[in-house]
């Protein structure tokens, strides 16, 4: 779960971690009281999962009163890569001296985390010149090795020890709240020497959310993905007309990218998991359904254990209920699959011997 | 760089050497065997010829499963079977107790079926693992597949032969589906093994690399890797450094997905350039690794490595 940029700072703030004073706002009362609260000058910052926020104009400065309606308005309905905001944060200007670069990230190969650090923040990490990487166990950072670190950053005197204090404390945050990933870019080194967290971009690992009650307030999932969780099923929404249905992230994600090399468009990606019954199928055709841009369906099916008719019984029974009225072109592996043909004959929905072909039909029925 | 020690052999421990009176009957446990994935799967793997010795389910210990025991705990299992390998089948918040429990009774290899194991509970059954001198399987994969010989895992039977090659996959349906395309084409497999989906893999593809490298029964290995992380760049750069010489070929799930969307398994992410199709396949090119476009594709490559 990525946590929005004032998530993440509810976070901080709870582990000492030092960030502007700032206020949420969702509505132009609640940011005309946020400017009153805060003074000005300010900052106003779109709320968003993606990335690239600052290039996108999404982040913008704001001198007075005056200028916070037309500006709040147009990033309340500035779109960035897709996604809309939820809410602007407003926040004070810091007295920043320097930036650096900070996360503490899941390495995956080494099984344990990661501290990149870089006296060059503000800019993209994979850009920044001199960075300083060290390996941090998952019971946490010790004060020496942040030390270490600050030394070799090049920083000096008092912001040594803010720097100590501040990446053992976002340590802390990362183990107990079990992030995969949280980065601070840029952290701003003060007037005073003291550090202050400007950005936030936490990311939770969603497999331990059993244990965090106190974050499931930060979820945000559409009605659509609510229901193919219920139903144990993985969806992830596309940009083009072709629903990819599955049994296996690995074998959905193959057959997308056969799609795209076919010269199609996948719209849905869904991964229906180990349990391939007349029940499963239909209910992932009604998360299907549900999508409107889908222009066509198809289902690749690989289990050897699948009963081929059983998931012919469940599109019939989709057309039947008019749950879905596109064509479906169908790979499926597995026994009864001569009887399956049969059931399908004269419906809109066709099987084939292998994905290939299940996917030329597809794509050519799309793009006639 | 950390490697398996070589004194793990994989083979000892799964199924013995050919001739030995128990060859392929090395008992097994399945952990959580009165569920309804681990009695579902429990069934088919005795089918398949795995020696399942005992099961666990606490508080159903004195109960039989078919005719297979079942204890309350690992150390009453594992007493009773002399078992090494576990199978665990229990749901994902319960995998960490299960499995600490399990290499306290002295388990050496665990298999660990279950998906959403939290990320901080693998690190921590590694560790653990580590100390027992032992080594886990996933979590998040299919399990492990000598094909006609035994299985511990919930692989279906029918994609496998039994053959000289061997399948590494960090997906369980493209494991299926590729083996399917080999065994189609007469190349069989001496081992398959699911990585897992998960970021954290108990055996990654180096070390499963380290299981088979120094083997003669085995002639070619097939990778079949997806988006997310550096496991196929690790694995590209191990390739050259030791110089590995059997052939591979790879396979990359994922090419087409968009950049910061989880494709299923919680694995499968792309950060920037991190973890991407791009640099998995750039990386293989330098160790002359060449990579399918689709999975039937793979056998046409492993027949042109293996006549050079």
């Amino acid at each position: 779960m990525r946590l929005l940029e004032y998530q993440g700072k509810e976070l901080f703030d709870q582990y000492g971690i030092r960030i502007p004073r700032s206020h949420l706002a969702n509505t132009i009362q609640e940011a005309k009281e946020g400017g009153r609260k805060l003074g000005y000058p300010l900052v106003l910052k779109s709320q968003l999962t993606v990335g690239g926020r600052g290039k996108a104009g999404a982040i913008v400065r704001c001198k007075s009163e005056a200028e916070l309606e037309p500006k709040f308005n147009e990033l309340l309905h500035k779109e960035v890569k897709g996604e809309l905001p939820r809410g602007i944060l407003l926040e004070e200007m810091a007295d920043i001296k320097k930036e650096l670069y900070l996360s503490l990230f899941l390495n995956r190969s080494k099984r344990c985390y990661s501290l990149i650090s870089s006296a060059e923040g503000g800019v993209e990490i994979e850009s920044a010149g001199s960075k300083v990487v060290v390996d941090v166990p998952i019971d946490g950072l010790t004060p020496q090795t942040a030390e270490d670190t600050a030394s070799k950053l090049g920083l000096s005197g008092k912001t040594i020890v803010s720097f100590v204090d501040f990446t053992t404390k976002l340590s802390r945050l990362v183990g107990e709240k079990e992030a995969e990933l949280a980065e601070i870019n840029p952290v701003a080194i003060l007037g005073d020497g003291s550090l202050m967290a400007l950005d936030a971009k936490v990311i939770i690992d969603d497999n331990a959310m059993f244990r965090h009650p106190e974050l499931k307030k930060y979820e945000h999932i559409s009605e659509l993905e609510k229901q193919a969780e219920i139903s144990g099923f993985s969806l992830v929404e596309l940009d083009g007309n072709i629903a990819i249905i599955g049994n296996g992230a690995g074998l959905v994600m193959s057959t997308l990218d056969m799609v795209s090399d076919a010269g199609g468009t996948a719209g849905a990606f869904l991964d229906f998991g180990g349990r391939a019954t007349t029940e499963t199928i239909y209910e992932a055709l009604k998360v299907i359904s549900k999508i409107g841009k889908v222009e066509t369906i198809l289902v690749n099916l690989f289990g050897g254990i699948v009963r081929t008719n059983l998931v012919a019984q469940a599109i019939l029974d989709a057309y039947k209920n008019n749950l879905i009225t596109v064509p479906v072109f169908a790979r499926i592996s597995g026994a009864e699959s001569e009887k399956a043909r049969e059931m399908l004959n004269g419906s809109k929905a066709k099987l084939y011997n292998t994905v290939e072909e299940a996917i030329v039909a597809a794509v050519a029925a799309v793009n006639k | 760089m950390t490697t398996v020690e070589k004194s793990f052999n994989i083979f000892d421990i799964l199924v013995g050497n050919k001739g030995d009176k128990d060859f392929g009957k090395k008992p097994v446990v399945i952990q959580g065997i009165t569920g309804s994935y681990g009695s579902t799967h429990t069934r088919l793997m005795k089918a398949y010829g795995t020696n399942v010795a005992a099961g666990v389910t606490p508080g159903k210990g004195g109960q039989n499963f078919e005719g297979t025991p079942v204890y309350d705990t690992m150390g009453e299992a594992v007493k009773a079977t002399g078992a090494q390998i576990s199978g665990i089948f229990v749901p994902a918040p319960f995998f960490l107790k299960a499995a600490t429990e399990a290499l306290d009774a002295g388990i050496k290899l665990l298999v660990a079926i279950p998906e959403h194991v939290a990320i901080r509970d693998s690190i921590k059954v590694l560790e653990h693992a580590k100390r027992k001198g032992a080594k886990m399987v996933g979590p998040n994969t299919p399990g492990v597949i000598v094909p006609e010989v035994m299985k511990v895992g919930i692989m279906p039977a029918q994609p496998f032969k039994a053959g000289s090659t061997v399948v590494f996959s960090r997906s369980g349906t493209l494991m299926y589906e590729v083996s399917y395309n080999l065994s189609n084409k007469g190349y069989g497999q001496k081992l398959c093994l699911g990585i897992g989906g998960d970021p954290i893999n108990g055996t990654n593809l180096i070390e499963a690399f380290d299981l088979i490298r120094d083997r003669n029964d085995v002639d070619s290995v097939v990778v079949v890797g997806e988006i997310g992380g550096d496991a196929e760049e690790q694995l590209a750069e191990y390739i050259m450094r030791t110089s590995f010489n059997k052939p591979v070929i790879a396979y990359i799930a994922g090419r087409a997905a968009p950049k910061e969307k989880r494709m299923g398994h919680a694995g499968a992410i792309v950060y920037g350039n991190y973890g991407s199709a791009e640099s998995k396949v750039a990386n293989y090119a330098k160790a002359n690794v060449p990579v399918a476009k689709r999975p039937a594709e793979v056998p046409e490559l492993l027949a042109k490595k293996l006549r050079k």
